[in-house]
């Protein structure tokens, strides 16, 4: 049985992650002193939801736990779904923008920051990445494109298509959840129709669910890599597979379905919402 | 517009592919020149003495991952192996070795190594390590091992990669062959390994 160090340790020390989770770290907690401070604390479910979030898709990519997601389909399979799904749900979920914000030393590079991100560099990619459409294409494209196995053996024998592979679900998990938790209201900020929205998540996780149905019925092994690299442990190739299957349809689908509730449930409080939307607008200088 | 964005995502798919497919269709096997490490290693060699793979520069390299218990995979594939080697020709087969490296050393001592790779024929030479080193290696092809529960008589399965990784003279990483491929792709394989090395 591996030591506590091992198990919080990552198993391949990556920058990256030191860089993203260090700063996001940084720049919360921060942001939460400010805004405490200054008589404007944030909710605590809010903070909470950032800090599971963030420890989540944490753990696992860089601790023990990455290893086994690197020598099991299955445990591959949980990895993409807490970056994908739970993790970038609960982040998003905690509206994190205002803290972030606020935890940004005040200056001339945070100014430049803003300046920049209000830009057309960056604002005309964006919109063009969370136009619905593409949007949801994306989200159910990625998870295709990398479960293609040519290219899912690629990524698991290349470090730097590996990290690609990690890096590109949590960020496209995040753009995505955004569209869809964005707390802004549609009627004054613009932002997208409550109706929309549980429509997009029917769209985007329909055809999740058919390839999860797929790989779990599928006879043969679809995925060679895990026995050509080894596996963590003995386990039968199929059954790797079949769990694998299982954890691509099935807690997608009930992740689904649950924010479509909570999105029902927007739809039907429109009001309540709106204040929440004044407040984040007064925030965002509008 | 709309078309422009699927164009503009269509291609940006396309780049992505083309640029981490590096298939090369002069290999039987999959083409892993710069997509996996070069040969390095510290190991126990079946003499038992401490090496690394400076000891065995200069020659094709044909390295496989298992541990003499195996009841299919390792003997099947170093089977294969041998036979594939002796489809070379004669002046052609000193100049290629496999490298069989234990991942189960409890077990397999060098001497039992050493009467186990000699069965399959001169080319093949046992090696194993301590966890760490083994551990080390297998990270560094991004593999892995582990161990299953014993029975009551203390038998346990390893589960390991089933994966020939073949490297040039120097070293280089070049193809990764799959145990189950057909003898021919072997010898196909290894003869292009040889005109690199």
């Amino acid at each position: 049985m591996p030591d506590l160090l091992t198990i919080l340790l990552p198993y391949e020390f990556s920058w990256i992650a030191v860089l993203f989770f260090g700063s996001t770290s940084l720049l919360y907690a921060r942001g939460q002193r400010v805004l405490a401070r200054s008589g404007d604390p944030l909710p605590v479910w809010r903070s909470v939801l950032f800090w599971l979030g963030l420890s989540l898709a944490y753990a696992v990519m860089h601790t023990r736990f990455d290893y086994y997601a690197q020598f099991m389909f299955f445990i591959h399979r949980i990895q993409h779904l807490a970056l994908h799904h739970v993790a970038a749900i609960l982040l998003m979920g905690s509206n994190p923008w205002k803290a972030l914000a606020a935890g940004f030393p005040e200056g001339a590079v945070k100014s430049a920051i803003a300046r920049a991100l209000q830009s057309g560099w960056v604002q005309w990619p964006y919109r063009v990445i969370q136009f619905p459409p593409l949007a949801a294409f994306l989200f159910a494209g990625l998870i295709f494109f990398w479960l293609t196995p040519d290219i899912h053996f690629r990524a698991m024998l290349s470090q730097p298509l590996y990290l690609l592979m990690n890096w590109s679900m949590f960020i496209d998990g995040l753009l995505f959840w955004w569209l869809i938790l964005d707390p802004r209201s549609p009627v004054k900020s613009g932002t997208l129709g409550f109706g929309k929205r549980i429509l997009l998540i029917w769209v985007a996780t329909v055809p999740q669910l058919a390839l999860g149905a797929y790989i779990v019925g599928a006879p043969d092994i679809l995925f060679d890599i895990y026995e050509i690299c080894g596996r963590a442990w003995p386990i039968a190739p199929i059954d790797d597979q079949v769990l694998g299957g299982l954890f691509t349809w099935i807690p997608p689908a009930m992740m689904g379905v649950l924010i479509m509730v909570v999105v029902l449930r927007r739809l039907l409080h429109q009001s309540a919402s709106d204040d929440e939307q004044r407040r984040t607008e007064q925030f965002m200088g509008k | 517009m709309r078309n422009i964005k699927r164009l503009a995502l269509s291609a940006a798919l396309t780049l992505l592919l083309s640029g981490c497919g590096g298939s090369d269709a002069a290999w039987k096997g999959s083409n892993i020149e710069g997509v996996m490490p070069d040969l390095e290693f510290e190991l126990i060699s079946d003499a038992g003495e401490a090496v690394t793979e400076q000891a065995y520069a200069g020659k094709a390299s044909l390295v496989f991952f298992g541990y003499m218990n195996c009841p299919d995979i390792c003997p099947g594939t170093l089977q294969g192996l041998s036979s594939a080697i002796e489809a070379l020709p004669v002046a052609e087969q000193d100049d290629v070795q496999v490298l069989f490296i234990s991942v189960d050393p409890d077990r397999d001592t060098p001497e039992k190594l050493n009467a186990y790779t000699g069965f399959f024929g001169p080319q093949f030479t046992g090696l194993t390590g301590t966890q760490a080193q083994l551990s080390d290696l297998v990270k560094r092809m991004r593999a892995t091992y582990g161990y299953g529960e014993a029975d009551a008589k203390g038998n346990y399965a390893v589960s390991h990669s089933s994966a020939i990784y073949g490297f040039d003279g120097q070293g280089n990483a070049q193809v990764l062959m799959k145990s189950n491929q057909p003898i021919s792709d072997f010898t196909d394989d290894i003869e292009q390994l040889l005109e690199r090395s």
